[in-house]
């Protein structure tokens, strides 16, 4: 079983290689490079251009290079912390992710335990009660929350939480507390404004988790070691979370390689919708600006997170599941 | 002690009502065998819920009782009357009756250990510390025959094989000590020998604990064999009750007496037919093309060819820190010819290669070594060497019959298509001949062609095996491959399919591999039968001299553990020992397979062959 991670440890360094590859050309694939693009914008504007000025520019950050060798100084620079240097902000790609990586990944987590809180119990009350008034009220919720587009319920959810509750719009503080050092205050504001884009971004996914887990469970409770245990004089509530919810935990485990990359990339629009401090405007904005290394390594980061979701969910699951663990394969 | 009084189950579909017991009344006294005969649909297993308290949702009891002398408080309670939820209820179930089911790979959970799900019964109904509990389960795993029990406790389901699992089944059900005892269908999955073993381990243990046990089966062997009393139900009712040696020996209803007929027994005469409990009609047309038997059977002409065929899985298994690998010979130079116009049937155990060499021929699984010949009267087609093209031409000369007939039809197919879909693939007529042809061939199997468009999950298991039958003939094959087709039918619908496999070798002049696990029904099939055992075969003779004259010691050990549905061939449950048959290395000389020893098959004259030492000689056999 060790052997078994440790391989499939390694595996994700081809994986990643490939993929920082793909990323690689997918940001050189739009004609020209930053450079062009901001003279263009300067021109357009009516200003002179510096042609010494751009010609250093272009050989200081090897702009006239080769792909390749392009490629090949983004990925040494990478692998030893350096991610290259953003044309639009004038700083390294680390000082201008910073606090937003963090922010990021504070309301990915808020946003994936908010699925499972929500989703988890309505699941199986909805499997438990199949074709109640329960099962058929929360279903139909459910799909509301898969029909509504995200930044229509994050407007709407704006507006509700400003009237009610007196929250600043936009952003995830209020605006006194940015770029202010951390604080109490600051978390707090923070946890104020936290829940609305949890919620936004974590309806669509918890409303599927829902359809999923009690498509699941149903299956699992119709199987015979149910009633198996039902034979035994086991009460209800032990049977259903020893045996049948014991199993369908599984694909609530195998999920987790799939939650990570589609909460991250959900989030992106709300976060331009709602003005959110985190990566999603950034990575829109340097794609657009063809701020290669900035974009390059946001791409790479969403990977990164996704080849792991995977790691860790595979994991879980051997560790959850004997016939992983122990199972054997055979060769045909 | 068990005590059932004009009980009335209805099913609730819909808005409407179904019933599924109808004025069920019989008893069960203390350490008593009560069997519960039927077939499937005729509300045995219907029964045995009610009991326990565990009918499904859409399943209620409209009228009757069930008392139940409970022995720890030494009252009498109505279990139909009681809250199948509630504490009392559940103190019942587990504690004094348990129940065993049938298909050991399912009842169990995948992800907790043996000793987790044996123990878990004891925990709820027995006051037991947690280690006593540990020391109880392991020996209850010791009782039922588990060779390492401090190692099982530890095992997952999915480690085990199908018999260990179904002792570990009993040991579950057994832990309690219950006063009554529900098995149903407990060997049902299992193999002869296995079957024989479980059965033996039943009656020590219910002789020891004098528990009363309620056998439920389809299998009049197995009830000869293990009943005191016989209820026999059909349609939710009960059709006839008495002591076993008045039923067997005097049957009085017509479903017991239909029943007892439709069971293929070693005793057929020559040419005896099975009457099945509804008999089916079978026709021909004029596409298929009519040939009897006796017109395209030349003695001795070869059909097929099969010679020195190897298979070897490579399996790797793990734990935490270390992945071990393992070589199964799954098939070990098998050699066999199927003459044309023969059944040559096949019988072993499971995992015994059978179902790999039948693959192997079809091509479906590449051998490691070997070569498969087959005839097209005079052109011989090597089956390894076909390329794509030539292969999918070959396909129309063999075909496949499967095992499990729920599995083996696309649910989402229409029997039109099921039955078109062969002739789709190898491009053979427009629309309007195939439309024909399935009406054919529907008829051929003895089913209204109206049924064309209806799909598989309308049809009952054995329509659906005529489904299957049916499509393997869309082609006009010569050679059919029939791995285990009644293996899953009921008594008297396996009769019906057995003749109709009969009669359309007849009309058709196919040749059939036959395979099968049951010695009945290869029995009453075959011609000519090989044994096989660990991927060899061990023996091969024409089926008389086959069943009269076994020298095998596992084709011996596989015919004593048969169980006869006839009360003069009781089972020797003495002679029935634990595991020593189908060990190759246990096996007297000069039939022992260590792996070292060459070996080859001997010939007995009449074509009659068995697996012994090379160099052996005839009279070695007689110690």
């Amino acid at each position: 079983m060790l052997h078994y991670i440790l391989r499939r440890i390694l595996t994700m360094i081809p994986t990643l290689l490939i993929i920082s590859m793909l990323v690689f050309v997918i940001i050189q694939l739009p004609p020209g490079d930053y450079l062009e693009s901001h003279i263009a914008e300067l021109q357009s504007q009516g200003e002179s251009v510096d042609e010494q000025k751009i010609q250093f520019l272009r050989e200081q950050y090897g702009l006239d290079k080769p792909m390749m060798q392009q490629y090949w100084y983004w990925l040494i620079g990478m692998l030893q912390g350096d991610f290259g240097y953003s044309f639009e902000y004038d700083l390294p790609v680390t000082e201008v992710v910073g606090d937003r990586l963090f922010l990021t990944v504070l309301i990915s987590i808020a946003t994936i335990l908010f699925t499972w809180a929500v989703a988890f119990p309505i699941g199986i009350y909805s499997a438990t009660h199949q074709y109640s008034w329960g099962d058929y009220g929360l279903s139909t919720l459910g799909f509301l929350g898969l029909a509504t587009p995200n930044f229509l319920l994050a407007l709407v959810m704006l507006y509700l939480a400003n009237v009610y509750f007196g929250t600043s719009i936009g952003g995830l503080m209020d605006p006194e507390y940015i770029d202010a050092p951390w604080s109490l205050d600051k978390v707090l504001s923070i946890l104020e404004h936290l829940w609305i884009p949890v919620v936004v971004i974590g309806t669509s996914g918890t409303a599927g988790m829902i359809r999923r887990l009690r498509a699941n469970l149903l299956d699992e409770l119709q199987k015979q070691y149910v009633t198996t245990g039902r034979a035994k004089g086991l009460p209800p509530g032990k049977l259903l979370r020893k045996y049948p919810l014991r199993v369908a935990i599984n694909f609530f485990v195998a999920d987790i390689g799939n939650l990570l990359p589609t909460v991250i990339s959900g989030a992106e629009i709300v976060a331009v919708v709602m003005s959110l401090p985190t990566t999603g405007p950034i990575l829109l904005s340097a794609l657009q600006s063809q701020d290669m290394y900035l974009a390059g390594s946001f791409l790479m980061f969403l990977a990164l997170l996704t080849v792991f979701g995977v790691l860790v969910s595979d994991i879980l699951l051997a560790l959850l599941d004997p016939r992983i663990r122990l199972g054997g394969s055979a060769s045909k | 002690m068990l005590e059932i009084n004009q009980l009335a189950v209805d099913f609730r579909l819909q808005h409407h009502a179904v019933p599924a017991l109808m004025d069920v009344s019989f008893s069960v006294d203390p350490g008593e065998t009560v069997a519960l005969v039927g077939e499937s649909g005729s509300g045995k297993s219907v029964t045995s819920q009610a009991i326990m308290g565990i009918l499904p949702t859409n399943a209620e009891i409209r009228s009757g009782e069930i008392l139940f002398d409970n022995p720890e408080t030494g009252q009498r309670i109505d279990i139909a009357s009681l809250d199948p939820e509630s504490t009392e209820m559940r103190q019942i179930r587990g504690g004094n009756i348990s129940i065993i089911f049938q298909e050991p790979m399912t009842s169990l959970s995948p992800v907790h250990t043996i000793g987790d799900q044996v123990s878990e019964a004891l925990f709820l109904h027995r006051d037991a510390s947690y280690q006593e509990g540990l020391k109880l389960t392991e020996a209850m795993l010791k009782h039922v025959g588990f060779p390492d029990p401090a190692r099982a406790l530890r095992m997952y389901p999915f480690e085990l094989s199908g018999g260990l699992r179904q002792r570990a089944m009993i040991a579950m059900a057994m832990i309690t000590h219950p006063s009554l005892l529900i098995a149903d269908e407990p060997t049902t999955a299992l193999d002869v020998t296995i079957q024989a073993r479980i059965l033996k381990l039943v009656r020590e243990l219910q002789a020891e604990l004098g528990m009363a046990l309620l056998l439920i089966t389809h299998d009049l062997g197995v009830v000869s064999n293990m009943a005191d009393r016989v209820v026999v139900m059909y349609h939710g009712r009960v059709m006839e009750a008495g002591p076993l040696r008045q039923l067997f020996g005097d049957p009085q209803h017509d479903y017991l007496k239909a029943l007892m007929h439709a069971v293929p027994r070693f005793d057929l005469e020559p040419g005896e037919r099975l009457v099945p409990v509804r008999e089916i009609k079978s026709e021909t047309g004029a596409l298929i093309k009519h040939q009897p038997l006796d017109q395209v059977a030349d003695a001795g002409e070869p059909h097929l060819t099969v010679s020195e065929v190897s298979k070897t899985y490579h399996l790797h298994r793990g734990d935490w820190f270390s992945t071990e690998s393992r070589e199964l010979l799954a098939v070990d130079r098998v050699s066999l010819e199927v003459e044309r116009g023969e059944c040559f049937g096949l019988v072993g155990e499971s995992g015994c290669g059978k179902t790999t060499l039948s693959k192997i021929i079809m091509r479906a699984v590449t051998p490691d070594q070997g070569e498969i010949v087959y005839h097209d009267h005079s052109r011989a087609i090597d089956v390894r060497a076909l390329d794509n093209s030539a292969l999918l031409e070959f396909r129309r000369k063999m075909q496949f019959i499967f095992q499990d007939p729920y599995s083996a039809l696309n649910p989402r197919m229409t029997v039109f298509d099921i039955l078109r879909e062969p002739l789709v693939v190898h491009e053979l007529g427009d629309m309007d001949f195939q439309r024909e042809m399935a009406t054919e061939l529907m008829r051929l199997v003895g089913l209204d062609p109206r049924f064309l468009n209806r799909y598989p999950h309308s049809f009952s298991g054995g329509q659906r095996q005529r489904i299957g039958i049916a499509r393997a003939l869309a082609l006009q094959p010569d050679l059919i491959i029939c791995d285990e087709p009644v293996s899953a039918l009921d008594v008297s619908i396996q009769a019906q399919v057995l003749n109709l496999l009969k009669d359309l070798q007849q009309e058709l002049g196919l040749t059939f591999l036959f395979i099968s696990h049951n010695l009945a029904v290869i029995h009453y099939i075959a011609n000519r039968i090989a044994v096989m055992c660990r991927g060899r075969i061990v023996e091969l003779a024409p089926r008389d001299a086959l069943f009269a004259n076994p020298v095998h010691p596992y084709t011996r050990a596989l015919l004593s553990a048969v169980p006869h549905p006839e009360l003069s061939q009781p089972l020797n449950f003495d002679a029935i020992t634990e595991g020593a048959a189908s060990n190759p290395g246990q096996w007297p000389a000069p039939f022992t397979l260590d792996g070292r020893t060459p070996t080859e098959l001997m010939a007995l004259g009449e074509g009659h062959f068995v697996r012994v030492a090379s160099g052996s000689k005839p009279s070695d056999l007689a110690a």
